[in-house]
């Protein structure tokens, strides 16, 4: 059995192993809990001794694979840690075509990366992850790909949903982030689904934009931040109609305050539940952007490994940590001087 | 209770050892992450070395027509030292980037840089510095500064407020990307959008330019502008020349 996260206090750097024994039925069955407060993760690994087979070995393995990651997040969490890491996912089709795979599968192979990865991010003690999953411009693909592609997000959006997976155990909250009422029904009631159902969760957050670009994010803040003000002036004209005045002066508010300021477009962005980057990962090795999260990407460090999407790795998460802890007085100091 | 004691002990010890221990293991790898940097600037070194005398034949030839805005962004800190500023806006002429078809566009740059760097644009000069010295007649610059990102949104959503909810307003206006890139038009703020910008700077970070004009832009670090290489220009452009984008 998997455990979710224990509450873990701030700073607190104490290592704590206990070791729990439990006999039952001629089977030995060793539970072990690391609370590591530092890092801000829990591992629960169980080895089974019920005899020799392919199920335990592979557990063995896994358990192994993640003590030894436990131990690098463990050096990693010494210095400076990011708070929020975007991905582009990029490379998907050519890693198909690659690897001689049938149309869609470097897509699923691309989503078992970004469980993977998510994961990672999870045990470092990231708190906020985002992903670039489908842009507006992605429309513009063939029909029958861009279905197909519907189809999947859907699939992969109510797999993630289910009780036991990975978003639920280690208690993530989902976002889906875009404008969502260019997807189908279908897709569009999947993702309200999936945010109503992970609105519990407090752990880390999982920012997924879908039918997104910052440009329409942008142009959706403006029009909001212009729908508060004038919602602001036809109040207040209401006020006046039915004979509440209130002086301009004693409302605090006169016809210059009615303007939109830049912390009005802030708020309205979608990703304004998060904040802003401080890494951006881009694979493939493209060194653009996309239209992703051009306004919050002002001081984050950009790393465009060449490694397709579904070839990403632990090591490109620990390379990119480390770069970020190399500049990370540079970048805090040009987020101040802004 | 003394065994419970000594127990808590050998915990907190045992603790603050490994504390230690993990600390000394990440400065040292921050060690080897700096010597192995060390080690590939030594060797960037000797590639744009060999780059600038164009002994790299690959490199002697870049089909420049492909940049038709180029975007320089240099950090605040170290954009103070103007030798080196018009220097890259020399090499950058030299390279034919700055014709009168094309734009350079700047970012970073304070108030007496930028009155210097303008004098360029009236005169006629023979650039040297390289192999591509080349007759330059007008140079086109544009400055940009955080003022042209997201303050510029901010008027140019004002602007959209006056025009489009006026008192009696019968249907609520539904604002486009073109809308916005008009009245960033309007207030001032418009521009092309670079196809390359390049970031002088100890990170790879666009620094704040004007997020509605780097959509699709490639971003390259060059690196520090103190240690700046003709070089490392001249190979950020023919890497960008290779670029394919799908837009979608």
């Amino acid at each position: 059995m998997v455990q979710k996260g224990a509450p873990l206090h701030k700073g607190a750097t104490l290592r704590k192993i206990t070791t729990h024994w439990k006999v039952h039925n001629h089977s030995m069955t060793i539970q072990s809990e690391k609370v590591d407060l530092g890092a801000r993760s829990c591992i629960s690994s169980r080895v089974d001794m019920e005899g020799v087979n392919g199920k335990s070995v592979g557990h063995l393995f896994e358990n192994i694979s993640s003590f030894v990651r436990q131990c690098i997040f463990s050096v990693l969490n010494v210095g400076p840690v990011p708070s929020h890491i975007a991905f582009i996912m990029d490379g998907n089709r050519r890693y198909s075509k690659k690897q001689n795979l049938l149309d869609g599968d470097g897509h699923r192979a691309g989503f078992s990366a970004l469980i993977n990865m998510l994961k990672y991010c999870y045990e470092l003690g990231v708190k906020y992850t985002t992903v670039y999953a489908f842009s507006i411009d992605n429309f513009k693909r063939r029909p029958g790909e861009v279905a197909s592609l519907m189809k999947l997000m859907q699939e992969k959006i109510d797999e993630l949903t289910q009780e036991e997976s990975i978003v639920n155990r280690l208690g993530i909250r989902i976002y889906f982030q875009g404008n969502l009422k260019l997807l189908s029904d279908c897709v569009r009631s999947a993702a309200e689904r999936a945010m109503v159902k992970t609105s519990g969760n407090s752990r880390a957050v999982l920012s997924i934009c879908v039918a997104y670009t910052s440009t329409d994010e942008i142009v959706h803040a403006v029009q909001e931040s212009c729908e508060e003000i004038w919602d602001d002036i036809r109040k207040r004209e209401v006020n006046n109609a039915e004979g509440n005045f209130v002086g301009l002066k004693e409302n605090g508010k006169d016809e210059n305050e009615h303007r939109v300021g830049l912390t009005d477009v802030d708020r309205h962005l979608y990703m304004s539940v998060c904040p802003d980057p401080d890494i951006i990962i881009r694979t493939s090795g493209a060194t653009r952007l996309s239209n992703f999260l051009l306004w919050q990407s002002a001081h984050c460090l950009l790393y465009s490994p060449t490694a397709l999407w579904p070839e990403i790795g632990l090591r490109h998460l620990i390379r990119v940590i480390l770069d970020f802890q190399r500049n990370f007085l540079y970048l805090k100091a040009k987020k101040k001087q802004s | 209770m003394d065994l419970g004691n000594e127990v808590q002990k050998i915990l907190s010890w045992t603790s603050v050892c490994g504390n230690l221990a993990l600390h000394l293991i990440w400065l040292i790898v921050h060690l080897i992450i700096n010597v192995w940097y060390s080690a590939l600037g030594i060797a960037r070194v000797v590639e744009n070395t060999l780059i600038s005398s164009g002994l790299l034949k690959s490199y002697n030839a870049i089909n420049i027509s492909k940049v038709r805005y180029l975007a320089v962004v240099i950090d605040s800190e170290e954009a103070r030292q103007t030798s080196k500023v018009l220097e890259l806006l020399r090499w950058l002429a030299s390279i034919g980037v700055l014709k009168k078809s094309q734009t350079a566009i700047i970012e970073g740059l304070n108030k007496s840089q930028k009155a210097t760097a303008s004098k360029i644009k009236s005169q006629e000069a023979i650039v040297e510095g390289s192999n591509h010295g080349t007759l330059v007649e007008h140079v086109d610059l544009e400055f940009v500064s955080f003022a042209d990102s997201k303050p510029a949104v901010a008027k140019a959503a004002n602007l959209l407020f006056a025009k489009h909810y006026a008192s009696t307003i019968l249907e609520k206006p539904n604002f486009t990307e073109s809308d916005i890139s008009e009245a960033l038009q309007a207030v001032g703020y418009g521009g092309p959008e670079p196809d390359l910008l390049l970031v002088y700077g100890p990170v790879r970070c666009h620094l704040g330019f004007p997020a509605w004009r780097i959509r699709y832009t490639e971003i390259v670090h060059i690196g520090p502008l103190k240690s700046m290489k003709f070089g490392s220009l001249i190979k950020a452009i023919h890497k960008f020349t290779k670029v394919h984008q799908n837009y979608g």
